[in-house]
């Protein structure tokens, strides 16, 4: 299906030293970008550069606050999400929005402008993804689908409006590796036709795998515009970082100890209507080794958390184990007690209150395990400001926090600086056992790299260490055993050496374990 | 155009504590306007309202008298609202107090003993907690929303006493009034200095604001408090039990309501009617907010409220208007307070759309 209408000649969209300012921030200064007709364009920076303030601007959901938007030759003002559509630009958003509750047509009659007949919008629906190879079945629930099909929605709902420019937000973080190529051969099949894409990604390696040109931001300004398919990952990363990313190594960590960390044909039943139950669980950490989970987002990572951590404990005492002994029954802070240490997925409101300083977020995590160094005055348990002011010191300088003021709140400070201090706060007391999900989610480069560093020095040192995280290069770099994760099923682990991309994304997509051959890959 | 509230990045210091002192220059200048609405001279009735029940010491007395139960209810909800329970029961919990606490007094008037006062007091903490007991059990255990449940038992809480002063408990020499018997010496709470009707209900008052204030600031208690109230899943992560929690601030202000409430019948009015409470119980509501939360600022706060009262009593007197008035000058209070806070933490912005997508229809 080409596009009709396409003007000859001049790029599709260009944007002239656009800029918004959030009070006195620039969170995009003077951005320059050009779009071609019919190219894939990929937008790179670290999180926190820039690229979704400047997506915003395009897709009429925040306005400029300076700066010049040019679409086909003609200056607009892209006052809301309904304008922009009528431009001619969809977008593909990183979060869903989709009612869960709800059917695939559903869902997209739900965006669309106008009154348009629900077996109507069922019907185009079901047409367009098969003619851009993303089978969808307009009745079935939401609910039922997986992370990859919802997406498919997504993309569906903006093809719809036969856009010209189609913006995808990170559309692969959520994705397994066949599934990303899968998406990968529909935008190649948009550009046939002479659509353009915009590409949001901090993946080098699929940007220069699927995108003609890249425009790079840092600190909301462009450091860069090239070929990706000319220039090394290595050469990509130093225009997003703005310097050289240490290299994490890992060697050195084949010593294996005795086990630390154990779960024993551990089941959970999901909590609510949304969870994920874990079934039969069996993992074994030992002391010197980091394993690392893999998976695709939503299937039971944060409900394994849950139960290792006892932040929700388990029935069954024996499921859990903890330096050998029983801990299924006992909660987080016995756990911690035993020498374990936890740092859980989402930063605000889980591992640290964003309102309360960086000191208080220290007593959050150690108040019961460090309660001699921390606490005083018998029962009344009054907390010693002093101790906890220096190991909030000590802890800020070893793990390089950078922060406003000596104990700001710790909403104030970036994604990464708050992670590194959320994992420094368990690493300054040498646990035996540490477990993190998603380590380095949404965090920079620089402070991915040297929180990576840290597990795998933890582990060196001779902890166990359990990570579970979506990153595949992450758990490459760090993992000396790999398992994969996939609706509440954990797969055997195989030695990380042993295992390539195209397996994990075999065992993402529920081929587990020791039924490899008898079950198909999920139908997607 | 649309009106939008925008969050500020920063948030003013100076003002966040003026904004108490704006909201309560605002209602003076309010207060004013309806002053004058009514056809009186708003200086003059501001003067009698604010300024003349502070004016003599007896008065002064009054003033603490009403002061003693806002200011030991509002610590007690304090507790609640910073761990994120609201309890609005209250007034409940404080007759219900008075109700346990008058057992002794009422029931078993024989008996005289330097023991009844304390064991009276005790009583009526534990009446009040009990009663609190109530809807912290509904959410912990049942997930019932707790502002429903508490605020609905005030109405068994009033209806019972009334029952009580009528029926069972009537004083049989009482003229057939509905009232209890007076108590007897034994069961007064004696006066704190000797120049006026001050009882010990405000020395209670005092010293559990400032042990309140103790534990919210240097305690880990205090530090559990805020944690669960600003978010439960980080509350779990520290081993903090937020069902636990409703336990505790329920029974810890249904308490102190209690305490309020037999101190006030023990102190102040010395029998139990079917009316022993001016709202005292919602009154704190707006004690607390206006102390911001924090036990000492209540003190305070309590004292202003306390005045509201007074006025109210003085401007029935001296310038012959309802003592509506006082609440609407409570009311005044607490939507200025509310609003000052807003403003601190957001701004307001007009959002005027320049260019729509029904412009760019046109324009095609």
């Amino acid at each position: 299906m080409p596009v009709e209408g396409a003007t000859a000649n001049g790029p599709l969209l260009a944007v002239s030293n656009l800029t918004k300012l959030f009070g006195s921030f620039a969170a995009c200064n003077e951005i320059n970008l050009q779009i071609d007709q019919g190219e894939i364009h990929a937008l790179l920076g670290e999180n926190g550069a820039g690229k979704s303030t400047l997506v915003k601007m395009l897709f009429g959901v925040l306005a400029p606050t300076g700066g010049e938007i040019v679409w086909q030759g003609r200056s607009v003002r892209i006052a809301s999400p309904a304008a922009a559509r009528k431009l001619g630009i969809g977008m593909v958003f990183q979060h869903f929005s989709l009612f869960e509750a709800l059917t695939v047509a559903e869902n997209i009659a739900l965006s669309m402008d106008g009154n348009i007949s629900l077996a109507k919008v069922a019907e185009e629906a079901s047409r367009l993804s098969h003619a851009y190879g993303l089978p969808l079945d307009p009745k079935a629930h939401v609910a039922d689908l997986s992370v990859g099909e919802r997406q498919r929605i997504e993309i569906v709902r903006a093809l719809l409006q036969n856009p010209r420019l189609i913006i995808l937000d990170e559309p692969t973080s959520v994705l397994t590796p066949q599934e990303a190529d899968r998406l990968f051969e529909t935008l190649n099949k948009l550009k046939a036709e002479g659509r353009s894409v915009l590409y949001i990604s901090h993946r080098l390696e699929e940007v220069q795998r699927i995108c003609d040109r890249a425009t790079v931001l840092r600190h909301g300004k462009v450091t860069g515009a090239c070929d990706p398919k000319v220039e090394t990952p290595a050469s990509l990363a130093r225009m997003m970082v703005g310097s050289d990313v240490a290299a994490v190594t890992a060697e050195g960590t084949s010593t294996k100890g005795d086990v630390q960390l154990e779960a024993r044909h551990l089941s959970v039943s999901a909590r609510t209507p949304f969870a994920v139950s874990l079934k039969n669980i069996c993992l074994k950490v030992r002391a010197g080794e980091v394993l690392a989970i893999a998976g695709v987002a939503g299937n039971g990572q944060g409900e394994l958390f849950d139960a290792l951590s006892g932040e929700y404990p388990v029935a069954d005492d024996a499921a859990v184990q903890i330096r050998q002994k029983p801990v299924g029954n006992r909660n987080i802070n016995a756990r911690r007690l035993m020498g374990a240490g936890f740092v859980p997925e989402e930063r605000h409101g889980h591992a640290a209150v964003s309102a309360m300083p960086l000191s208080d977020n220290l007593v959050l995590a150690r108040s019961r395990s460090d309660a001699k160094a921390f606490l005083g005055g018998c029962f009344l348990n009054i907390i010693r400001r002093d101790a906890v002011t220096t190991a909030t010191k000590r802890i800020s300088e070893a793990m390089d926090v950078r922060k406003s003021g000596e104990d700001p709140p710790a909403g104030s400070l970036s994604g990464g600086n708050l992670q590194k201090f959320i994992v420094g706060r368990e690493l300054d007391r040498q646990p035996a056992v540490l477990i993190v999900n998603q380590p380095t989610w949404g965090v920079d480069a620089g402070a991915a790299s040297r929180i990576r560093q840290a597990l795998v020095d933890l582990a060196k040192a001779g902890s166990a260490v359990l990570v579970i995280s979506q990153d595949l290069d992450e758990i490459f770099e760090v993992a000396t055993e790999i398992a994969v994760i996939s609706e509440g099923r954990l797969s055997d682990p195989y030695p990380a050496r042993e295992l390539s991309r195209e397996k994990i994304g075999l065992l993402m997509g529920g081929m587990y374990g020791k039924t490899e051959g008898t079950g198909a890959v999920h139908a997607h | 155009m649309r009106i939008e509230l925008e969050k500020r990045a920063k948030i003013s210091a100076l003002f966040s504590i003026l904004s108490p002192f704006i909201a309560f220059l605002l209602t003076i200048i309010f207060g004013g306007i309806m002053f004058a609405l009514l056809g009186k001279n708003p200086v003059t009735a501001l003067y009698s309202f604010f300024v003349e029940p502070l004016s003599e010491v007896w008065s002064l007395h009054e003033l603490a008298i009403k002061a003693a139960p806002l200011i030991l209810i509002a610590v007690g909800l304090s507790v609640c609202f910073r761990s994120n329970n609201w309890n609005i029961g209250a007034e409940g919990q404080f007759i219900m107090g008075a109700i346990a606490g008058s057992t002794l007094p009422v029931v078993f008037y024989e008996w005289q003993s330097p023991l009844v006062l304390p064991l009276m007091m005790l009583m009526g903490m534990l009446g009040g907690a009990l009663f609190a007991a109530i809807p912290a059990f509904l959410k912990a255990h049942m997930n019932t929303n707790e502002i429903l449940t508490s605020l609905m038992l005030v109405y068994v809480a009033q209806l019972f006493l009334d029952w009580l002063v009528r029926g069972p408990w009537r004083n049989p020499g009482g003229m057939n009034f509905p009232e209890t018997r007076t108590f007897a010496p034994d069961a007064i709470l004696p006066e704190l200095i000797a120049s006026g009707r001050t009882h010990w209900g405000f020395a209670f008052a005092i010293i559990a604001a400032i042990l309140v204030w103790f534990m919210m600031r240097y305690t880990l208690k205090g530090f559990e408090i805020s944690v669960l109230g600003q978010s439960e899943r980080a509350g779990r992560f520290a081993g903090f039990s937020s069902r636990r929690m409703i336990w505790f601030s329920m029974l810890l202000s249904g308490a102190l309501a209690g305490l309020a409430g037999i101190s006030e019948v023990s102190g102040a009015i010395q029998q139990l009617r079917p009316v022993i409470s001016p709202g005292y119980g919602f009154t704190a509501i707006i004690v607390a907010f206006l102390g911001r939360l924090n036990p000492l600022g209540i003190i305070a706060a309590g004292l202003v409220l306390a005045l509201t009262y007074l006025g109210g009593e003085a401007a029935q007197l001296s310038l012959g208007v309802s003592d509506k008035v006082t609440r609407v000058f409570q009311g005044l209070l607490l939507f200025f307070v509310l609003s000052c806070d807003t403003l601190i933490h957001y701004r307001i912005r007009l959002v005027w759309y320049r260019f729509t997508a029904s412009d760019l229809d046109r324009s095609r």
